[in-house]
């Protein structure tokens, strides 16, 4: 088995603050306080913002959040979702055209498709650690898109999948504004979904393995499987994002399965907040706001604003929105409760 | 068993320019643990830049396969002072993000000032025309980027194992501790290496520009192809990134020649190689295995 720790300084290879955990630690009311405001401003988004613009955002947040999964809470950074993500997209729209299907059933089969995908490149990928598992995820994720590219007579090639049907038992749903609020349980429950398994007896092996992967294996767990399972739970929540951004976009083009797709998802994480779940949706928010509003004013190298705030958030800001404003947070709580003593 | 050879001759030669991406990649690896995505990109500053200069200076292909590597190698060293240097002490996943970040800005400030179309290069006079082998004849300029190619990977080989400044950059790059304590200044080599890593990008670009369409994205698809090579080849293993490259560069062209009806595999035949390498030898073919934990 190998690890993550460098061999050159015996610094443990984790990409993110130990510390992240204690997110959750935060007082009841507050957790409870920030969920109703996230409920709230996800109910009210199409009203403020152009609702194809609200229905990206909530798919990139279920697929940040399923990169997230991995990166954060497991310590694996895949370079390559967009294969789960392009494939759900790719498989929910042939579902949705050929057998008509209404959209959420697409969606599924598209996620369940992605998940079966996940089996073969986790399995391999998981042999590999850090920075090789990065380059293991990316170059699988360019084979699917080159199988893609190939496979002209299913994936109609450069012209993509065009009319994609939102069918949903004969309501009208052509509307995106109504299309959103169709979406908007699915994406809570794959949120919800991804809440749980961080919080469950199995996220907390995560964790573990995360930090100490020789000391989790030495307690007895298969860490192997342990990130297999992980990295196939998080293709289907990638897969999930990527069916309904199909029905959302009633196309799709092999942009879905492009490196830059893989790439923006980690950004978004990073941006957010790596290890802290709610800060890629965040993120998503972000990044998906600014690249339609940098294309409505006709600003073409996207790339170097998508490019400059990697860059950015890098070098200066590498725990993110949501991790820097938790951090805040709890210093402040702390010197209160120094004061009060 | 003529096009059995020109295959062998056109994968050898695609082999070549992994070879010297592979051998930058493995170079800088090994020197600041950091996989530099943006090596696609000076790939493509390196044909762009020869471009520029033939069209815009009137500079000669001869001059610009010495003038395009060196001033991309300072363009590198300063962006590692200036950036990378400041990460190397993290995870080198930080790298990876950063050297990407700026993968997506090299690449657009390209399209922006030149767009997105390919531009010709013309093969300069002195290897235009073909090399008579008896049986059939190949591409001068194809002749010279495998043979330039080879003396240089030669050369790397050469300087890491019989100089001196070699043998403190392996040792750097074996245990970084230990040479400290013979009281070796290991930080001086890193920006030197990262530069000389980046050049090999470039003259591996200012080669591709005569043959290949030199456009911004060129550098982008041929590194993942890259990333898979080391990963085949090790990349802790400077001899297995080289040996990885030119295997690739051979496999891909038999495939292509004799899976030609099945166009998916003859596509994915370097990702179908590493997923078996994958389940061998997950180290890679030359590779180590990662420290224990």
């Amino acid at each position: 088995m190998t690890s993550t720790v460098d061999p050159k300084t015996g610094r443990t290879g984790q990409a993110v603050p130990s510390a992240l955990v204690t997110v959750a630690r935060a007082p009841g009311w507050v957790r409870y306080a920030l969920l109703a405001v996230g409920l709230g401003v996800a109910l009210w988004l199409p009203n403020n913002l152009y609702p194809a613009v609200a229905v990206d955002i909530l798919c990139w947040a279920l697929f940040a959040v399923a990169v997230d999964l991995l990166l954060g809470f497991t310590g694996l950074m895949s370079f390559g979702h967009a294969a789960f993500w392009g494939a759900s997209a790719y498989v929910t729209g042939l579902v949705a055209i050929h057998l008509g299907l209404p959209f959420p059933a697409a969606v599924l089969a598209g996620a369940l498709a992605a998940a079966v995908l996940a089996v073969p490149i986790g399995y391999l990928a998981v042999k590999r650690t850090g920075i090789y598992f990065a380059m293991v995820t990316l170059a699988f994720a360019q084979m699917v898109y080159y199988i893609a590219n190939e496979w002209r007579s299913v994936t109609q090639g450069e012209n993509g999948l065009q009319g994609i049907p939102r069918e949903f038992f004969g309501l009208d749903l052509t509307d995106d504004y109504y299309f959103y609020y169709a979406i908007l349980p699915i994406v809570l429950l794959g949120l919800a979904g991804a809440w749980r398994i961080v919080h469950s007896p199995f996220g907390r092996v995560l964790v573990g393995i995360r930090d100490n992967p020789a000391r989790a294996r030495a307690l007895g767990y298969p860490v192997h499987r342990y990130k297999l399972t992980v990295f196939v739970l998080s293709g289907f929540l990638a897969g999930l994002g990527g069916g309904l951004f199909a029905v959302g976009h009633r196309f799709v083009s092999l942009e879905v399965l492009h490196w830059t797709t893989s790439g923006k998802a980690v950004i978004v994480v990073v941006l957010g907040g790596i290890g802290t779940l709610w800060g890629g949706v965040l993120g998503a928010g972000i990044v998906v706001r600014l690249e339609d509003w940098l294309s409505f004013s006709g600003f073409e190298a996207i790339g170097l604003v998508t490019g400059g705030i990697f860059v950015l958030v890098v070098l200066l800001f590498r725990r993110g929105i949501w991790g820097t404003t938790a951090d805040l947070a709890r210093r402040l709580a702390a010197r209160r409760q120094r004061d009060r003593t | 068993m003529t096009s059995f050879l020109q295959n062998t001759f056109n994968g050898l030669v695609s082999g070549a320019f992994y070879a010297l991406l592979a051998l930058g990649l493995a170079v800088i690896f090994g020197m600041l643990r950091v996989v530099n995505f943006a090596h696609g990109a000076f790939y493509m500053l390196g044909a762009f830049g020869a471009y520029v200069l033939l069209n815009e200076a009137g500079v000669p292909f001869w001059a610009a396969l010495v003038v395009v590597p060196v001033g991309l190698a300072l363009l590198g060293m300063a962006l590692e002072r200036a950036f990378i240097h400041r990460l190397t002490r993290l995870d080198p996943l930080y790298n990876f993000l950063l050297t990407f970040g700026l993968t997506l800005i090299l690449q657009d400030l390209v399209k922006l000032r030149y767009g997105v179309q390919s531009s010709p290069y013309e093969t300069p006079s002195a290897l235009s025309g073909s090399v008579d082998f008896g049986i059939f004849d190949f591409p001068t300029y194809r002749v010279f980027i495998l043979g330039f190619a080879v003396a240089v990977c030669l050369g790397v080989w050469w300087a890491l194992t019989r100089t001196r400044v070699g043998m403190v950059v392996r040792a750097s790059t074996e245990r970084p501790e230990l040479t400290r304590a013979f009281g070796v200044n290991v930080g001086r080599w890193v920006t030197p290496v990262f530069g000389f890593g980046i050049g090999l990008a470039g003259l591996a670009g200012v080669l591709a520009a005569p043959m290949r369409a030199v456009n911004p994205l060129m550098g982008a698809d041929l590194i993942i192809v890259v990333f898979a090579v080391v990963v085949i080849g090790g990349l802790g293993s400077i001899f297995g990134s080289v040996a990885a490259g030119f295997g690739i560069g051979l496999v891909q062209a038999w495939g292509e020649a004799y899976l030609s009806d099945y166009p998916i595999v003859s596509q994915t035949i370097v990702f179908i190689v590493m997923a078996v390498v994958l389940l061998w030898r997950p180290a890679g073919l030359f590779g180590r295995e990662e420290a224990p934990a």
